[in-house]
């Protein structure tokens, strides 16, 4: 009995810190993208709110939560009204298995890698849902867009965490960490980090990739009818989900909280590996407020023709290398 | 196939273009002015709201009470009175009153002015929560500055 309390009383502590990570990462998020945006425009971005504009985003998210929640008249009321907060729940549950440093992770399963691709894809049934339910002709378009798109680029994810999964031999977080002690897999695994990053880009639904909301076509696509703080977990979803492919990201090809060794390794690696997944969010701002929008035939095209193609070539000569050379793996 | 690789080499290029342009306007100066703290200098040639020309000479308005300026304007928007005084030739002038609520500031005023006694001035800053603010005694003003 005294174990049972204990372990909810963990579980209950986890999930309070990582929805609070999910929505602190928003606020991060959203203040850095605005005025890396306003800087690549060559505009000063928020300035008004406190120095700099740094609270801004306090006072959007007070403005937001006292704005009325509408429900348009003929909606599918069940389904509008939870397809925000389980647009939110597939991107905070993979921070579980997230080394954020050798002992700050909440659980180490050993198939962690799968349990977030799984967790991930329930984010595109949630779209599907909001599109559904807010019967408009856009928001259904833009969730019929957002399926096509993530089944296409779903496939060059996972066959270039594949490859990282051969090297390793292992699914689970803290061992593809531990694996790079000597070498960083980007320097092994260049294409197969290009492919992720480009295919994780795209499963984000951020531009150049946004079709499934693009402004110009679709109003606002499958978050057209939603106001107030549905629309708001949208967003703070989509950043969470950002934090989620650039972690993923940084735990295969970047060496995860690898890095110069702090004082309580243990726990100050997770600075490393904020640091890395950071830089790497800096830089899906960069390419949104850097490349227009492509077409959807050239979105599809992209994936199918070069991105898949270009994954099982690398995932092939992964598995060749990995056969003639058993000693490579020993020296990593 | 025709093509395959160059479409992938000349793409990634364009593309790695365009993220070092955007790359270098991140360290270039903001063009933006953070309008009521901070103010730009404005062109000479604005238009703004009229104003009577104070002479060098005279250290006064050149004014010769011709009217032509209040016959010209399109909107009736300006109004003076000159009176009769002894010892100088012609009528003085005793009030301007020139109304900016309904100026378009089309300039014919200016360009008629045998004299060049009233020219746009460099004010922009126009904003009030009276229209009777907008109504200008010009007489008063060029005498108040004297």
């Amino acid at each position: 009995m005294d174990n049972l309390i204990g372990t909810m009383a963990r579980i209950i502590s986890y999930a309070v810190i990582l929805i609070a990570f999910g929505f602190a990462n928003a606020i991060i998020m959203g203040y850095l993208e605005r005025k890396l945006a306003a800087r690549i425009q060559r505009r000063p971005g928020p300035m008004e709110v406190g120095p700099h504009g740094i609270y801004q985003l306090f006072v959007d998210g007070v403005k937001i939560i006292g704005k009325q929640l509408i429900v348009p008249k003929d909606v599918d009321g069940v389904l509008f009204r939870i397809a925000p907060i389980l647009a939110f729940a597939p991107v905070v549950l993979p921070f579980i298995v997230i080394p954020f440093s050798q002992k700050l992770q909440a659980r180490d399963f050993n198939l962690g890698l799968l349990f977030i691709v799984t967790i991930a894809s329930i984010n595109v049934l949630t779209i599907v849902m909001a599109g559904w339910a807010s019967n408009n002709k856009y928001s259904l378009f833009g969730a019929m867009r957002s399926v096509a798109q993530n089944i296409s680029f779903e496939v060059p994810v996972l066959i270039s965490i594949l490859c990282i999964a051969l090297m390793t031999g292992t699914y689970s977080m803290q061992g593809i960490v531990k694996a790079q002690g000597n070498v960083w897999f980007i320097l092994i695994q260049p294409v197969a980090f290009i492919i992720y990053f480009i295919a994780g880009l795209a499963e984000t639904n951020r531009n150049p990739f946004d079709l499934p909301e693009a402004e110009s076509e679709l109003t606002a696509g499958f978050h057209t009818e939603y106001s107030g703080f549905g629309f708001s977990l949208f967003v703070i979803a989509e950043y969470a989900n950002m934090f989620l492919v650039c972690s993923i990201a940084t735990v295969l090809f970047l060496g995860g909280w690898h890095g110069i060794p702090l004082p309580f390794f243990e726990y100050t690696g997770a600075v490393w590996f904020l640091a890395k997944v950071y830089v790497l969010m800096v830089v899906m701002v960069w390419i949104r407020w850097t490349f227009p929008r492509v077409r959807f035939d050239q979105l599809l095209n992209f994936s199918w023709k070069y991105l898949i193609p270009f994954s099982l070539v690398n995932l092939l000569v992964t598995a060749i290398c990995i056969k003639l050379f058993p000693l490579l793996k020993e020296m990593l | 196939m025709n093509g395959y690789f160059r479409d992938l080499y000349m793409g990634s290029k364009s593309l790695l273009t365009g993220m070092g342009i955007t790359f270098k306007a991140v360290f270039q100066p903001m063009v933006t002015v953070q309008y009521p703290r901070e103010k730009i200098e404005v062109t000479p040639n604005i238009r703004g709201r009229l104003f009577m020309v104070k002479d060098t000479e005279t250290h006064t308005h050149r004014c010769i009470v011709c009217n032509r300026c209040a016959n010209e304007c399109p909107s009736s928007c300006i109004y003076l009175e000159g009176v009769k005084q002894e010892d100088v030739k012609g009528r003085v002038l005793s009030r301007y009153v020139y109304d900016f609520t309904t100026c378009s500031l089309c300039g014919n005023c200016v360009d008629v002015c045998p004299v060049s006694a009233i020219a746009f001035s460099c004010e922009y800053e126009l904003a009030s929560f009276s229209k009777e603010d907008f109504i200008f005694d010009l007489l008063k003003e060029v005498e108040e500055n004297r």
